[in-house]
């Protein structure tokens, strides 16, 4: 083969040919055969090489796969099975408690597959899932046949009933099984726990813990009793929160206890309530009414109440200087309560007669049309002073630039945080948050009512220390990790979102 | 007992929701005080009915300024109440094709829908658009630099403002991210929301919070009679 080779110095034959070439041929040759048989030494030894690694390699395989192929021993069912109620949860969770086999190889149990008994419900309705199925594919084969439409659903409802049939009344059910949950196994003989919820808590349960190995093989302990998650005494998840309300209630309660002691209160002025009578003064200088918005929520929000309370004094107020008042609600309920407060506030100021039943009146539940309603009265009767206390969302800006644009003084109050900035822009006064809520003890000067804005105070003296606490075990977390100090913050975050 | 009865209605009603909270078998019971608060306000659309017929009824009747709204008013109002009691236009359940009533009375392409979907939705957002009118007169208003606090609030509204723009992002993208990237205009924004705005807010939040306590358990209490007009 070599004498045959062509090369670019020419052509030779056989091997003494490369001995009689021209001279750089014959450089470049010389340099070329050591190399090449450097080359090719270095390649067989590579090839060695890796023919031994190959070698070994499948050896090794071999070896593994053999193992692999070596029958596994089965999984060993779990032991001591145990399945009581959740205790202290709301219902519907039970915890199964089992053992894995101290006796099971290693690996031999992969998971365990925690199974519940089907209610008759959940089987009646897997049963007419099945059957609607199997009428579908009847109906499409019958369909496809050419079978009219009215006689293919005959038939095909026929075919599932038949496919799927009805238990015999009065028969007891065969017990159906359902997946519940899957966890890893743990050790040999270590005990395990897990907790299935979602159940029905008017419902028994049966549970069946089943191991389970890699290649899916199963093995089962005996089905457990039946057993019903029913609700707890008490929610033991909620401990923290309740602790919270009572040192909250207790502080409010007991100060309201020394207001009522004797002990004077002193509360720091709220210039927007000082502006009550300045405001409906104005109106009734001017001969213009007072229009006042409790929010646009129902009676279920406490903003709303709380808006109330603040109608009842204005009203004495507008009722003592003969002014008069226009309460335009968003909900039904809300009308109601506002014209009682409102009648009862003329009462108290001994003005029954100057009451206008006609002047608290359901406007919408729609929000802006309800916009649309006040913003065009407000536009039309310019009144002096505009109240709006209580739950706004969109319509707070749209209203109290309205009431700017007609030069109304003009007092807010609410709870929504995203529309206070709305209101400290086009309102004379704003009632921040809190404050809201302190207006009717404000305004009503009575030591309980005085006596429970104190009582607040300590919930929010509380409030700051935990904060406080919590910034700095989380800063010396940052600094000195080592310390662990973050479980003080953490345990913290715990207490507020349980 | 005309304020006795309320306040122990309020009284047993909040404590029962404030127990389903906390006890589990209690739940049951403050659904139903919701469940009847939700009857309770439904009965009182009546009133609510009652009282805008009363209220246009009599302007229309003085005749009073304005009285041709009040017939728009109740024509609109008689019109809406028929077409949903009635279900104009809505077609019966597939599964119950000879009960004519069966449908749902907001099935798309009943009159209830129309109406609900071609005049009150369209209303509804030409209104909700006029916000950003009244936006930029509120906004021109508290923005004037009239003293040191009121610069500080300009000063960081035109920070937000570019910030949250694209014109934000290009003024600023000279400066190297990499060492003085968080005095870019986009970066200043976040963190101004994220550092004083959720501070501010939150400590806001928390005086909520205790406010709504303190009155719900002067309610409960019957401390605080207010909302019912005041001691007996």
């Amino acid at each position: 083969m070599i004498g045959r080779r062509t090369s670019w110095s020419g052509t030779w034959r056989g091997a003494v040919a490369i001995a009689r070439p021209t001279v750089p041929a014959a450089i470049v040759l010389n340099l070329f055969i050591p190399l090449l048989a450097f080359g090719v030494a270095t390649a067989h030894a590579k090839a060695r090489e890796v023919a031994h690694a190959t070698a070994q390699d499948s050896a090794a395989g071999a070896a593994e796969r053999s193992a692999r192929s070596a029958p596994m021993p089965p999984p060993l069912a779990p032991v001591d099975v145990r399945v009581a109620d959740l205790p202290l949860d709301e219902g519907g969770a039970v915890l199964v408690m089992w053992k894995v086999p101290p006796e099971a190889p290693a690996g031999s149990i992969a998971s365990f597959v925690i199974r519940r008994s089907m209610t008759q419900a959940e089987a009646a309705s897997q049963r007419l899932e099945r059957r609607k199925a199997s009428f579908e594919a009847e109906l499409k084969r019958l369909e496809t046949q050419g079978v009219a439409p009215e006689q293919a659903r005959t038939q095909a409802a026929a075919h599932a009933q038949r496919e799927v049939p009805s238990p015999v009344p009065g028969a007891p059910e065969p017990l159906q099984w359902i997946d519940a949950s899957e966890v890893p196994a743990a050790a040999p003989g270590a005990e395990m726990t897990t907790v299935v919820s979602s159940l029905d808590p008017a419902q028994e349960y049966q549970f069946m813990v089943v191991s389970r190995s890699a290649d899916a093989t199963e093995a089962g302990a005996a089905p457990s009793a039946a057993v019903r998650g029913e609700p707890g005494l008490f929610l033991g998840k909620r401990i923290y929160l309740l602790g919270w309300i009572l040192f909250i209630s207790g502080s409010v309660i007991g100060f309201i206890l020394v207001a009522r002691g004797g002990r004077p209160m002193r509360i720091r002025r709220l210039a927007a309530l000082e502006a009550v009578d300045e405001a409906v003064g104005r109106a009734t200088e001017m001969g213009r009414s007072v229009l006042f918005l409790p929010g646009i929520q129902d009676m279920d929000n406490v903003q709303t109440i709380a808006g109330i309370t603040v109608l009842s004094r204005v009203a004495k107020t507008v009722a003592e200087y003969d002014a008069t008042i226009e309460v335009p609600t968003a909900r039904s309920l809300t009308m109601q309560a506002s014209r009682e407060a409102v009648q009862a506030s003329y009462m108290q100021a001994g003005r029954l007669e100057s009451f206008n039943p006609d002047s608290v009146s359901y406007i919408t539940d729609e929000q802006f049309g309800f916009v649309a309603y006040v913003g065009g009265r407000m536009v039309r009767e310019k009144p002096a002073a505009c109240f709006y206390m209580g739950c706004f969302f969109a319509e707070s800006l749209i209203l109290a630039e309205t009431g700017n644009s007609i030069g109304a003084i003009q007092i807010a109050g609410t709870a929504e945080s995203s529309q206070l900035p709305f209101f400290v822009a086009a309102c004379d006064y704003t009632l921040i948050g809190e404050e809201f809520f302190a207006a009717s003890a404000y305004l009503s000067g009575e030591p309980d009512q005085l006596g429970s804005i104190k009582g607040q105070d300590v919930g929010k003296a509380l409030a700051i220390a935990v904060i406080v606490v919590a910034s700095l075990a989380l800063a010396v977390q940052a600094i000195v990790p080592q310390w662990g100090i973050g479980s003080v913050a953490a345990f913290i975050r715990s207490t507020l979102t349980s | 007992m005309k304020r006795l009865i309320p306040l122990w209605i309020a009284a047993i009603a909040g404590f029962t929701v404030i127990a389903s909270n906390f006890i589990p078998w209690t739940l049951s019971m403050g659904d139903l005080v919701t469940t009847m608060f939700n009857v309770l306000a439904a009965v009182a659309y009546v009133l609510g009915a009652a009282s805008i017929a009363k209220v246009h009824l009599s302007k229309l009747s003085a005749k009073r300024p304005g009285w041709g709204y009040s017939v728009v008013t109740l024509v609109c109002f008689a019109v809406t109440l028929c077409v949903g009691l009635l279900k104009v236009g809505v077609r019966p359940e597939p599964l119950s094709p000879d009960l004519s009533f069966s449908g749902s009375y907001s099935e798309p392409g009943g009159a209830i829908w129309w109406i609900y979907e071609y005049m009150i939705s369209p209303i509804t957002a030409t209104l909700f658009a006029l916000l950003a009118f009244y936006v930029a007169s509120a906004a021109f208003r508290a923005f004037r630099a009239k003293n040191l606090e009121a610069m500080l609030l300009l000063g960081t509204a035109f920070i937000i403002l570019l910030g949250r723009t694209a014109a934000g992002f290009f003024l600023t993208n000279w400066i190297p991210p990499d060492t003085f990237g968080g005095l870019r205009l986009e970066n200043l924004s976040i963190y101004i929301m994220q550092v004083f705005n959720t501070a501010g807010n939150r400590a806001i939040i928390i005086g909520i919070a205790l406010g709504v306590s303190a009155t719900s358990l002067r309610i409960l209490l019957g401390i605080d009679r207010s909302y019912l007009g005041g001691a007996e």
